[in-house]
């Protein structure tokens, strides 16, 4: 198997609108699809991490003596092998690379061991020798700012207020609640994964999988006091991310090994491992106060929002903007009185999964309109009715929602669904805790629940956002044929097919080729925000429109449609890069919060169908239901495949999901302990996919990954609350929470 | 040690076998077959699934000494040349890959499911692949997958279209 991935083409074509093949799928059912951790060297050796048992601790020595001396072991390093900076991070530099003389986190890398098996470097590890002196873990989110500091600058990361309209407005009816979410994990199936390769130039070159080639580059290159030019990354197969690969993991380590031994270095992380290699979804603990008239209208709202970023910031920066600027939800409210806090803890350390902020303000202000219909006496789906916004409502930051914004229409899509039956026949599967034999009924109760959400797509604050895209296009065997490069990193959503779609629609050529992405060109940004289809997917379609531009120059003033490609062609080959930008965003006022922050919103909502066994606490999801907005639908099997599996993860938040996590340690880092849907907890879903194009996106647009994820977790738990009666407040929502025991 | 082992129907030998590794390394590591995928190496997850012979197993909680003189069948074997199997090319059709990570699992579980019930019914199907996790899909189009294969495995002429 090369390193280099496969330049991907497809038998089945199809352009934006369609929904061909994916040009991987074939070589992924057939196990020839090369993932990071499949890859292969001649002479390569296996790394290994040495990881940190305590939450937090003194680093008083390190005896490398004894695993030096087992045979088959090639090298040990230590923070003092780190040539270059010992510090990176996404927004804040400040995690090591390897630790120095403390430790923040239970899993923190300490150490590296290089060795010919990878049984050889485990039985090494253990003869590293390391003294700690353990210190009293900071672990609590909301007392963190004032406990000891874990970083030079304290232990608040960021606090975003945000202020609209009257700050002491006063209503009819007031609802409050304190809501919590506890640490979800990306549980990509593909460990954390790849290999590096000494080079000849003294440089190295990294086979990887990640969602953000050219920042990890650059956070290599930095560590390994390297210029930019000496570390070149190619993606590997990815296998799966959902933000848990914006932030380095083990790319530094397997390139120190590399260049420090002079041989190939392959790492991969087992299951546990992994749990303690990637950042999580913020822990967080939600305070809401939700006032309104008699007719269900709101007058205000208030929230106080504690995210917990753990020992290293990450993303926990822009994670709190999110919760804070969407922190009310997708509704009119004329006085917004916000106010989020990130903070550092030596929990494990938190960053981006998909939703990214909007998902833990989602769960709550959810809760909260659920509560406002209570109090009220009203329907839940027409009190969120009542304050959907619209296209032209005004955020709580003041800027104006330029496109559709279809809130109530999505609600009424859900709710105007036909019910799935009750049960008539005792099948064991249909029943929660199906083959288990728990129940043939008996002590079952079904409950509907609805939900609706907001996110931002793309990057926000001022971000210079773009991406990088190189079509060529040229006469191959009497045939015009186009091929696409570019950095932008395909995780299993699909991007390399849309981008197929796209030049076969800009070009009117059938046989399109990608090229394996890389950092031989520029920039694509990070797979995440939703943003790929947006910005890469606008920087293929503006490559195609300079490459139609010398089309138009070769045809000399006649309508290149007209003529013959391949004949206008001839032996000339068209070659464009261009870098695209969507829309600039502005910075928010750091007292107000008030500022045009995002580029595009995107809206889902969903009716969650549950029934649940009141007496053992199981849930049986019955039925989950979705309508979204999504712009222009390039790929509508694609789109559903998000919304699908954003939804399931929205449910394994709602009743499986969380790291559970004691005096900062992990206790339950494997997929025995730490539950993620299967087949069996995900329900049949109905989805309605609107199509309201976004005038400022390309073809329309509007990114689909996240919002699905966000509304899933609280329609759920809305419907266990309407089955039970109970107030639940935390998610996920466990047995013990519905029985009382 | 040496094992022996026949995989995909070829005669298989690997020298310097550690006695604790698995026959999901055996296959990946030493037999160039990293089709079967290592995403828990706990039993958990269904991504390493294979045959042995002819019964499914999680090749991770298989040690490869066990495989001596046994056969296996891995993903890679499921194919006929460039003629996908059934299963395979309704996965591909019916948008179930996604990242791929568990397809490999997926398709070995369906394929043992097919061959034992072919007209599944869906909670048939969910009971026969509820130890292989999905983690992008929401298992949507791994159903729809599912009935498609078992459609065009009932009716050849669909199959050959």
């Amino acid at each position: 198997m090369s390193l280099t991935p496969a330049e991907l083409t497809s038998a089945v074509t199809g352009g934006i609108g369609s929904s061909p093949q994916r040009p991987d799928g074939n070589l992924k059912v057939r196990g020839e699809f090369a993932y990071a951790s499949d890859l292969w060297h001649e002479d390569m050796i296996w790394g290994a991490t040495l990881r940190s048992p305590h939450p937090y601790a003194r680093i008083l020595s390190i005896d490398l003596t004894e695993a030096l001396r087992v045979p088959g072991v090639y090298a040990v390093l230590t923070h003092q092998d780190v040539p270059g900076q010992n510090r990176y991070g996404l927004e804040h530099k400040d995690q090591p690379v390897l630790a120095e003389d403390v430790v923040r986190y239970q899993g923190e890398p300490v150490a590296l061991v290089g060795a010919d098996h990878p049984e050889t470097a485990q039985r090494a590890m253990k003869r590293i020798k390391v003294e700690y002196e353990v210190l009293k873990p900071v672990v609590d989110m909301e007392t963190a700012v004032d406990d000891t500091p874990l970083h030079p600058g304290g232990n608040l990361v960021r606090h975003v207020p945000v202020r609209r309209g009257d700050q002491h407005a006063t209503a009819e009816v007031v609802v409050t609640g304190r809501y919590e979410v506890g640490m979800q994990d990306q549980a990509f199936l593909g460990p954390e994964s790849g290999l590096a390769v000494p080079a000849e130039d003294g440089g190295v070159d990294l086979y990887i999988a990640t969602q953000w080639l050219h920042v990890d580059q650059g956070q290599v290159a930095t560590a390994l006091g390297l210029p930019l030019e000496k570390v070149r990354l190619t993606l590997s197969g990815v296998g799966g991310a959902f933000g848990g690969r914006e932030d380095l993991s083990m790319q530094v380590h397997a390139c120190l090994l590399a260049l420090h031994t002079g041989k190939p270095t392959k790492m991969v992380y087992n299951r546990e491992e992994s749990f303690y290699g990637h950042v999580h979804r913020h822990p967080a603990v939600l305070y809401y106060e939700h006032g309104a008239d008699r007719t269900g209208k709101l007058v205000y709202v208030k929230a106080r929002i504690h995210l917990d970023g753990g020992a290293y910031a990450s993303s926990t920066s822009a994670v709190v903007a999110n919760a804070a600027t969407l922190g009310v939800g997708p509704y009119d409210v004329d006085n917004v009185t916000v106010d989020c806090w990130g903070v550092y803890t030596n929990n494990p350390p938190c960053g981006a999964m998909r939703g990214f902020g909007a998902v833990q303000a989602g769960f709550a202000y959810e809760s909260q309109m659920d509560k406002l219909a209570e109090a009220l006496g009203l329907d839940p789906v027409d009190v969120r009715i009542v304050n959907a916004m619209s296209e032209g409502s005004v955020m709580p930051t003041g800027q104006v929602v330029d496109s559709a914004a279809p809130v109530a229409q999505l609600l009424k899509l859900v709710r105007d669904k036909p019910m799935p039956p009750l049960s008539t026949t005792v099948d064991l599967r249909d029943l929660p805790g199906g083959v288990s034999n728990t129940t043939h009924g008996e002590g079952v109760v079904r409950g509907v629940g609805y939900a609706v959400g907001i996110k931002n797509i793309c990057f926000s604050e001022g971000y210079d956002d773009y991406s990088t895209a190189r079509v060529r296009l040229q006469v191959i065997n009497g045939e015009p044929a186009a091929l696409a490069h570019t950095a932008a990193a395909e995780v299993g959503q699909g991007l390399v097919t849309i981008m197929q779609q796209i030049v076969r629609t800009e070009l009117s050529v059938e046989r399109v080729t990608i090229l394996p992405m890389d950092t031989s060109i520029g920039n694509g940004g990070s797979t995440s925000a939703s943003r790929q289809t947006y910005v890469t997917g606008g920087a293929v379609k503006a490559a195609c429109a300079a490459v139609r531009e010398k089309l138009a120059k070769l045809a000399g003033g006649r309508d290149p449609a007209d003529l013959d490609l391949a004949g206008l062609l001839g032996d000339e080959v068209i070659d464009e890069t261009v870098e695209w930008r969507h829309r600039a965003t502005e910075p928010i006022d750091p007292e107000t919060g008030q500022g045009n922050a995002h580029v595009q919103y995107g809206f889902a909502a969903h009716r969650a169908v549950v029934d649940v066994d009141v007496e053992l606490g199981l849930v049986k999801v019955v039925e989950l239901d979705c309508a979204q907005d999504v712009g222009k639908a390039l790929n509508p099997q694609a789109v559903l495949g998000q919304i699908q599996g954003g939804s399931a993860q929205g449910l394994g938040l709602a009743v499986m999901e969380e790291i559970q996590v004691e005096g900062g340690k992990v206790r339950n880092p494997s997929f025995t302990d730490y539950l993620i849907p299967t087949v069996l907890d995900m329900p049949p879903m109905s989805i309605d996919v609107l199509e309201l194009a976004d005038p400022n996106a390309p073809y329309g647009v509007r990114g689909v990954g996240e919002p699905p994820t966000i509304s899933s977790t609280p329609a759920i738990v809305a419907a266990i609350r309407a089955a039970t009666g109970l107030a639940l407040t935390r998610v996920p929502v466990r047995p013990e929470h519905i029985t009382g025991t | 040690m040496r094992v022996n082992v026949t995989v995909n129907g070829e005669p298989k030998q690997a020298d310097d076998v550690w006695e604790g590794e698995s026959l999901l390394f055996l296959l990946r590591e030493r037999l160039g077959l990293p089709g079967s995928k290592n995403a828990c190496e706990q039993g958990e997850c269904g991504s390493c699934t294979v045959y042995l012979d002819n019964t499914p197993v999680c090749s991770c909680l298989v040690a490869a000494g066990q495989v001596q003189d046994r056969e296996v069948r891995t993903v890679e074997g499921l194919a006929d040349g460039d003629r996908l199997d059934p299963v395979q090319e309704a996965f591909v059709e019916a948008g179930a890959v996604q990242c791929g990570f568990c397809t490999p699992g997926l398709v070995v579980a369906a394929h043992d499911l097919l061959d034992r019930v072919p007209r599944p019914s869906d909670p048939e199907i969910r009971e026969a692949l509820a130890g292989n996790l999905c983690r992008c899909t929401g298992y949507e189009k791994i159903l729809d997958a599912v009935r498609l294969a078992a459609t065009r495995k009932a009716d050849p002429e669909s199959a050959a279209r």
